[in-house]
């Protein structure tokens, strides 16, 4: 079997990604572990990149890394929060976190075999036009997604208008 | 259509396939990628130093001018011209510090952060046909996700440092950056909405009747203007760099910082100022193209003679040298003025010019 430069990238990538989620739960401070779920996300988006979805990669950057994790920042920075969370955690409720891990982990393992690595289904190197990302957001023919696309702008305008309403001042 | 034949003068694609395809008769071709891939890198990183210290070289002695003073003159010859390369030996000697009751992981980190977002970017500049580093079919968004993650380096610089000065600058840095993208990215979109496409390269041969400044006339006029403005703000220069008002905050959110660790910041910065003239150049002024007109073909001509690199470095320094008199020019704004500005003028503004723009498209009102 032989191993190209991206499959060893893949998975250099991969390892990265397993090693900051666990860092991200496991550390105690919680701005550590907001910049651990960064990393994270840099390697989720590394993957969309590798697979041609450099569309989907970018938003993973703009999105998450430049939004969400910048959102989590500023929040820890404008609260007093605990510089350390290491609290004691009952036994039951570790018992309970690890069997859901067992399961999750069981279950992801169980797809992986039945199902193909999609990095053998995705041909490797060719990017997506981002036309035809394009066309398939806001077309109406089939495997097209005007209508999820207007329901999940129409949400978001919801909570843009819930927001000001929260943060207006009373008269 | 111009002939294209004659901008494949300074073509340098077949250089590199040329190179790519020796380099493949010797070695097999993961060690070729691998070599080919260190070579770029450590390009990028030289070019990136070197303009460094050309940009703060430039920056001393236009502000200099600015206040009616000299500037550097005594360090190597007439101009004093290697008193930046002797602070850069300077700063380099320095001892990086660490402080008491600091984040030091983070710390340490967030230099780096601001420093991986400026690359990212720096890398997707069109330099001259056939010699962009970076090159994807969503080229201009991915400069905009990439650039969205040096504010976060901000952001840890500033609470990391566990120092007032610094927290205050880092969450002004944050809230002005994170509303100032808003009217970058729709600027971007009007000129992308005008292009037709997002691929950096494509951008920039669309331009190849007339610059898109001149093709979008009034709505691309418009918008350059409001780029430069929030352009000056993300790079955290000019009347908006209250993050590090040096009068209420000594250095804002790098106070803390020593040695080459702030070297990274003031790095970034002045290569954020390159790569913010170097993105409008690209989206307004045509990149490396010559400057056309329809109808004067020997004009043309003549203009292609002159290599793509020449007129992309050119044009970006000019915009650079207008980003810089701007700066020199204005006073300092308060954190509140700086988001009414946002807010109530910029993002309203650039929404309608989107507007415009899309109406001068779809009617096809366009040079």
């Amino acid at each position: 079997m032989d191993i190209s430069l991206l499959d060893i990238a893949f998975y250099v990538v991969a390892a990265v990604i397993i090693f900051f989620s666990v860092m991200a739960v496991t550390t105690g401070r919680i701005v550590r572990s907001a910049t651990y779920l960064l990393f994270v996300l840099f390697g989720t988006g590394g993957i969309y990149s590798m697979l041609g979805y450099t569309y989907l990669g970018a938003v993973q950057l703009i999105v998450y890394a430049g939004g969400i994790v910048v959102l989590y920042v500023f929040s820890i920075l404008l609260t007093q929060s605990d510089r350390n969370m290491r609290y004691k955690i009952p036994l039951a409720k570790f018992l309970t976190v690890l069997l859901t891990c067992l399961v999750g982990a069981g279950l992801v393992i169980f797809l992986l075999v039945s199902n193909h690595f999609a990095l053998v289904t995705i041909p490797q190197g060719v990017e997506l036009p981002a036309t035809e990302i394009g066309h398939a957001l806001i077309g109406a023919d089939k495997y097209q997604f005007v209508l999820p696309f207007e329901v999940v702008s129409v949400l978001l305008l919801a909570c843009m208008i819930g927001a000001i309403m929260i943060a207006r001042k009373q008269k | 259509m111009n002939n294209n034949s004659f901008l494949d003068y300074y073509n340098i694609q077949d250089l590199n396939t040329a190179i790519h395809e020796a380099l493949l008769s010797v070695m097999p071709q993961w060690l070729a990628i691998l070599l080919e891939g260190l070579a770029v890198g450590l390009l990028i990183i030289v070019l990136y130093a070197v303009l460094a210290i050309i940009l703060i070289y430039m920056e001393r002695k236009v502000c200099a001018r600015f206040q009616c003073r000299i500037g550097p003159n005594r360090v190597g010859g007439k101009g004093g011209l290697l008193q930046v390369p002797a602070d850069v030996l300077k700063i380099l000697t320095k001892e990086i510090i660490s402080l008491k009751g600091s984040d030091r992981f983070l710390y340490n980190l967030a230099p780096f952060l601001v420093i991986l977002a400026s690359i990212f970017t720096f890398s997707c500049l069109p330099w001259n046909k056939g010699a962009e580093i970076l090159r994807m079919n969503i080229g201009i968004f991915f400069v905009l996700a990439a650039s969205s993650i040096g504010v976060l380096g901000i952001l840890l610089a500033g609470w990391s440092s566990n120092s007032k000065y610094t927290i205050i600058g880092a969450v002004r840095s944050g809230a002005m950056i994170i509303s100032y993208e808003l009217s970058i990215g729709l600027t971007v979109l009007t000129m992308v909405l005008l292009s037709g496409t997002m691929d950096i390269q494509n951008i920039v041969m669309s331009q190849d009747r007339m610059w898109n400044i001149f093709r979008g006339h009034l709505p691309a006029v418009a918008a350059f203007i409001v780029y430069l403005i929030a352009g000056n703000a993300e790079a955290n220069r000019g009347p908006f760099d209250l993050a590090e008002a040096e009068q209420e905050l000594t250095a804002g959110y790098h106070t803390e910082y020593s040695g080459m660790h702030f070297g990274f910041f003031y790095l970034a910065e002045y290569l954020n100022l390159f790569i913010t003239s170097g993105i409008a150049v690209t989206l307004f002024l045509g990149g490396w193209m010559p400057l056309h007109f329809p109808g004067l073909d020997g004009f043309n001509a003549v203009m292609d003679y002159i290599p793509g690199v020449i007129w992309f470095v050119s044009k970006t320094f000019l915009v650079v040298f207008l980003l810089m008199w701007i700066r020199w020019t204005f006073p300092r704004l308060r954190i509140d003025q700086v988001l009414t500005l946002e807010w109530k003028y910029l993002m309203p503004l650039s929404l309608l010019i989107l507007l415009i723009m899309t109406v001068c498209v779809v009617f096809g009102i366009t040079l």
